[in-house]
């Protein structure tokens, strides 16, 4: 690991070092001893897993929070990061993950609040909209945030960064949000900037576009830099072994599936816009069979969670038959009815939706069986058997590895992976005839991850219908046996996981309609199904 | 100086218990000290205001009568706070019930019957509720803040009561006075046997006790609980975040209610301008003291009790006013509120940081 | 005098002090604070303004004192709700109720005193013209100091950097802290203002509007003041065009009662209230416009990590 100790090397080159840098939340330390040492005109990389520590690090770069050890050199001087406008001074910008951005403010009114106080917002708005264009990332300097685009917001991010004409930008999982065209002319513009000279921080853990686009990669593992390479050289699997420590066990998937009865039929699903900010569902149409696992691709924000509430019942639809499960018209059935039923939902919040953070784990069992499952009711005559949910809960952490530190913790004590195994063996643990998850692995540890997918198959294979919601590809391609598309509210048809391509994917989630999608191998009837 | 806050993984236990009793102690710090600086020795005031209260039977029997709406109103607010919905207008909810209730012996006097009482009782429950349903149904149907249409309707309602007793219900053999008839018989609450306390003490027992059970072991107060703490989860589990609204709002009101009626067919004995030495908001403390839970509200209003005898005793003894209690009574709120904080956050008080190279400093 | 004149001035003076208070409170829930104790430090402003005024002799220490008192309180709310990260609902409470006691408190020796009156400037020959001169150039300064304060807060607010700061921390204050602005600080001002505007209002009640003091006084006006606010949609010149259309309905009820029409003093007294109650009814009904005007972090807590 020598290879790893920048300041062994000649340092004069360097645009911003990070020596020995040691950051502590309470018991955990999030950075221990950490090495960083960037050059100007390189795109870095800073690869890890969730939790690696990668966001801690940025953010001391960036001045939110200090280092409790060690020290930060700028061109070769020491520095001490005192908050985001120091930082910003030295020439240092960052694009955040999720967007610091004001909603009720204009485009020109969030980008002057990260630029030092100076020209009128008139002069400010002409040189947004001219460097914008310059860059191929056009904006309008008036609109209101609320009324723009994921891609659009990320571009507002970008110029803030751009218009402090930074040495070094930072940017957090940037293509998180995008499609994959988008994510295209993303990197054409950050390998112009880095032609310009400047240094970009690339934190990523898509592995294929760091080997794409870096230059450099400097990996975390647990709080620790385990390695620094150059990721061309590297394979995606040796950069995963890396990041990850070992390698994850494969998904044992039952391939060769028998499909059995519909368990969930969308006919023709419309919903208005539940509020200003909400995305319409339009015309959705989708059959989710026993036995099988179908995932919804799509990118953030085009209607996944208002299809959730849609299929869960939080939102009831205006035609009992738009929505079936196991057959029986729900569309005007409460959530806990359609549980009644048989089907189970776990949504992409775990915290404040899918468990109340202040209560306990025995009684947030309670939260979604209270009625549900006749014979083991937890609520008899309005009273509550507290016995059988304290019961319940410790078979689901027993059975789904709940790591915790007393008996019964609150839930907001738990870590993400461990809250959302806990959420999602809740409704496991019902033997649910439908289980609908929204982002199953979202922000969760590799193992943890592997477990929760192992789990989704096993349901699967016992004679139920999954349909996952996802952003991440990798996850869709492991477990999926059919995949559909939501772009803009709009579901696509669902086609066989070994038929389609990622780039036909990538084409489905930037909006493209499905009927000019060649796939080769489609299955007819869906091809039937939806051909109205 | 500077206070920075640290999260706890956990609520603490020890501080979820102890938070009320810090407040307290620090009320009575605080209280010494102002008798002090007032040239009033802190322990004789302390002792005229917080025990005297408890040494003589006729002083226990007032202090029960006293408690006894602020636990009535008290426990209902409890449970409506949980619920995160701030029905701030219980003493007009008061105000309404004793009006509806004080009909029944205005309208009829000479009616004598146990059946008086009863409708007298229940009809102060049913206005309370009727009139708390009002901010209810105008939050849920549009949207309408319920703190500030609570509130606006206390002012309301003060001003109707001032006016039935002025206006039509106003006793003709009362040589002009404004007040309704006197109340006998069947139309006054009885007393429990052997004593001057009158039965709205056990009624507030018995409600704060329902409440508690509510609270810990019925699917509604796990909605309840949800709902106020995560609304969201509230709809994922099933639950109807308005229905919950009006829910809470009918039980503190038809709560407030009772306690109204119980003032005046209890203690006072008739209908006048002004019913409660504001009851009403005095039981918001009541509610945060007893930590939003309903036994907690038998004790805090208790206390609060003390605090009124307390202020009427200083005056008498100590020459200062009896509006010290109310002064005693905002305080107290502030330390609970600020001592709660102490249940989710450890506080430190840290020097403006320098900006040192280097300065590297571990957790305290 | 005329009696329409005469109505207009009456309806200017009442609606003065509405405007003083809802003034400051949207400033302060510009930047994400739900401060509920207007009642609270307006009831404080007024014995303290009238207490100073009395004791000094002057009306200008009165209105200072009035102002001085506000903050203090506001600045007690800012250390439970900003530092200590209180509920700000129950924190608001909790000040009203501790001003109602307090006020009653340090206003026992005041009370039957006749106060000293807030002098009308007079705007030398304009003031002398028929009708207009009376209304619009004899009044005391704070009526003219209430008007240029919602000119001067809606410039501020939109026209200049630290009001887009505000706006910035009342809309995201992850954001506000990411970018390095002093989320905290930044509230404390805004609360300190508040409070300040809202003293001030109490202290136009007992300096100017009636120059005495009375227990509990300001008799629901910082509760109309907070409905005002949401009533305004947040913005500045609607606050204005509020307080007056609510002081006008608030005296026409007052000259119908004069008329000895037969309607009981109480229903027109309650008219205030009901009036309230129904224009947060006609606003809230509204919900696209609340949902798109409310400040988004208004009433949440804020606790930067470190």
């Amino acid at each position: 690991m020598n290879e790893m100790s920048p300041a062994a090397e000649a340092t004069a080159d360097y645009l911003l070092e990070g020596r020995g840098i040691v950051k502590r939340f309470g018991a955990l330390t999030a950075n221990d001893h950490v090495d960083l040492a960037v050059k100007p005109g390189e795109i870095h990389a800073l690869l890890g897993e969730n939790g690696a520590g990668k966001s801690t690090l940025v953010k001391m770069i960036y001045g939110s929070l200090q280092p409790n050890a060690g020290e930060f050199r700028w061109r070769n001087t020491p520095v001490t990061i005192a908050n985001p406008a120091a930082a910003r001074r030295l020439g240092i910008g960052m694009v955040f993950q999720h967007f610091s951005l004001f909603e009720s403010l204009s485009v020109v009114e969030n980008i002057a609040l990260a630029l030092p106080p100076s020209a009128s917002m008139a002069t400010l708005s002409a040189r947004i909209e001219q460097v914008s264009r310059d860059y191929g990332l056009p904006l309008r300097a008036g609109a209101v945030v609320a009324d723009l685009s994921v891609g659009e917001r990320q571009r507002i991010e970008i110029m803030r960064c751009l218009l402090q004409e930074p040495r070094l930008m930072i940017m957090d999982e940037p293509t998180a949000v995008l499609t994959p065209l988008e994510a295209d002319q993303l990197f054409v513009t950050l390998e112009r900037l880095a032609r310009e000279g400047r240094a970009i921080l690339y934190i990523s853990h898509r592995l294929e576009e760091v080997k794409r686009l870096c230059h450099t990669a400097t990996i975390l593992r647990h709080g620790k830099v385990v390695a620094r390479v150059d990721p061309s050289k590297e394979t995606a699997a040796s950069l995963a072994r890396l990041m990850i420590g070992a390698d994850v066990h494969a998904i044992r998937t039952a391939r060769e599936r028998k499909t059995g009865p519909a368990r969930l039929t969308l006919n023709g699903l419309d919903q208005p816009p539940g509020g200003p900010f909400a995305v319409a569902l339009v015309d959705i149409h989708l059959e989710v069979r026993a036995g099988e696992i179908i995932a919804i691709a799509g990118v953030a924000g085009n209607g996944q969670s208002e299809l959730f509430d849609a299929i869960s019942g939080e939102r009831l639809s205006a035609r009992p038959d738009a929505v079936l499960i196991d057959g029986a018209p729900s569309g005007s059935l409460g959530v806990t009815e359609r549980r009644g039923i048989g089907a189970a939902f776990v949504p992409e919040e775990r915290l404040g939706h899918g468990a109340v953070p202040g209560l306990t784990l025995s009684e947030n069992v309670i939260l979604t069986r209270h009625a549900a499952d006749n014979a083991a009711g937890m609520a008899r005559r309005g009273f509550l058997d507290f016995a059988l949910a304290a019961l319940t809960a410790r078979r689901v952490s027993q059975d789904y590895d709940v790591r915790k530190g007393k008996p019964d913790p609150e839930a907001r004590s738990l870590s993400g992976g461990n809250l959302q195994k806990f959420v999602v063996g809740r409704e496991l643990d019902r033997r649910p005839s439908l289980l609908v998850v929204n982002q199953p692995t979202w922000g969760v540890d590799a193992g943890a991850a592997a477990l929760i997918r192992q789990a989704l198959v096993d349901l699967a294979a016992s004679g139920a219908g999954v349909l996952v919601i996802s952003q991440d590809l990798d996850e869709i391609f492991e477990i999926a046996d059919r995949v559909a598309v939501i772009s803009r509210g709009r579901l696509s048809p669902a086609y066989d996981a070994h038929a389609i391509t990622l780039e036909a994917i990538g084409l489905l989630m930037g909006g493209a309609d499905p009927a000019t999608i060649t796939l080769g191998a489609l299955s007819q009837t869906e091809v039937a199904r939806h051909a109205h | 100086m500077r206070i920075e806050l640290e999260k706890r993984g956990e609520q603490a236990r020890f501080f979820a218990v102890a938070s009320p009793f810090i407040a307290v102690g620090l009320m009575l710090v605080t209280g010494a000290i102002l008798f002090a600086l007032n040239g009033i020795d802190p322990l004789e005031g302390l002792f005229v205001y917080f025990v005297e209260p408890l040494t003589t039977v006729w002083s226990i029997e007032e202090l029960l009568k006293k408690a006894a709406p602020l636990i009535l109103i008290g426990a209902g607010l409890a449970v409506a706070y949980r619920a995160n919905v701030w029905n701030i207008g219980a003493e007009g909810q008061l105000t309404i019930g004793a009006i509806t209730g004080a009909a029944v012996p205005i309208l009829f006097p000479d009616w004598q019957s146990p059946m008086v009482l009863v409708l007298m009782l229940a009809l102060g429950v049913l206005g309370g509720m009727i009139y708390g349903a009002i901010p209810a149904i105008l939050k849920v149907k549009f949207g309408a803040n319920e703190i500030l249409t609570s509130l606006m309707l206390v002012y309301v309602a003060q001003l109707l009561l001032d006016w039935v007793v002025r206006g039509p219900w106003r006793d003709p053999k009362g040589y002009n006075f404004p007040k309704s008839i006197s109340f006998d018989g069947w139309q006054i609450l009885p007393n429990l046997p052997g004593t001057h306390v009158h039965i709205g003490v056990v009624f507030a027992l018995v409600a704060a006790l329902v409440l508690a059970v509510l609270m810990r072991r019925t699917l509604k107060g796990y909605e309840v609980r949800v709902l106020g703490q995560t609304p969201r989860a509230g709809r994922f589990a099933g639950f109807a975040p308005n229905r919950m609204v009006l829910f809470v709002f009918l039980l503190s009101g038809g709560l407030a209610g009772l306690a109204g009626i119980c003032e005046v067919a209890g203690t006072i004995g008739n209908l006048q301008p002004s019913v409660s030495p504001n009851y009403g908001f005095t039981a918001i403390i009541v509610a945060f003291l007893g930590r939003l839970d309903p036994i907690g509200a038998v004790f805090a209003g208790l206390l609060l009790a003390i605090s009124y005898l307390g202020g009427e005793a200083a005056q008498v003894s100590l020459g200062i006013s009896d509006k010290t209690a109310r002064l005693f009574q905002g305080i107290l709120l502030f330390y609970i509120l600020a001592c709660d904080t102490l249940i989710l956050y450890r506080i430190r008080f840290v020097r403006p940081r320098r900006l040192k190279e280097g300065s590297a400093h571990g957790r305290a | 005098m005329g009696a329409l004149e005469a109505v207009i001035l009456t309806i200017i003076t009442a609606s003065t002090p509405l405007l003083l208070a809802a003034i400051g409170e949207l400033v302060v829930e510009r930047s994400g604070v739900l401060n509920l104790g207007v009642e609270g430090m307006m009831v404080v402003g007024a014995v303290a303004g009238f207490g100073a005024a009395l004791t000094t002799g002057s009306v200008a220490i009165g209105v200072v004192a009035a102002m001085a008192a506000g903050m203090l309180m506001a600045l007690l709310f800012g250390v439970l709700t900003l530092s200590l990260v209180a509920n700000q609902v129950a924190t608001g409470l909790a000040l009203t109720l501790l001003g109602l006691g307090l006020s009653g408190l340090m206003g026992l020796s005041f009370v039957g005193h006749p106060g000293l009156r807030l002098p009308k400037l007079e705007v030398p020959y304009l003031s002398d013209l028929p009708f207009i001169g009376p209304i619009l150039f004899r009044q005391d300064a704070l009526v003219y100091l209430s008007i240029a304060l919602v000119v001067a807060v809606s410039y501020v607010l939109f026209r200049t950097r630290i009001g887009l700061v505000v706006r910035a921390v009342g809309d995201n204050h992850g954001s506000a802290h990411a970018l390095g602005y002093p989320v905290i600080r930044v509230r404390y001002a805004c609360v300190a203002f508040g409070g300040a505007c809202a003293g001030l209002a109490g202290g136009y009640l007992s300096l100017a509007y009636t120059p005495q003091w009375v227990e509990n006084m300001t008799a629901g006006r910082g509760w109309i003041a907070l409905a005002l606010v949401v009533f305004s949609s947040w913005l500045p010149g609607r606050v204005l065009v509020g307080a007056y259309l609510f002081g006008a309905v608030t005296i026409l009820g007052f000259y119908v009662q004069g008329m000895g029409v037969g309607i009981p003093a109480q229903f027109l007294s309650s008219l205030p209230y009901l009036v309230t109650i129904a224009a947060l009814v006609v606003i809230s009904k509204n919900r696209l416009l609340m949902r798109a005007n409310t400040p988004a972090c208004l009433g949440q807590s804020f606790v930067p990590d470190r």
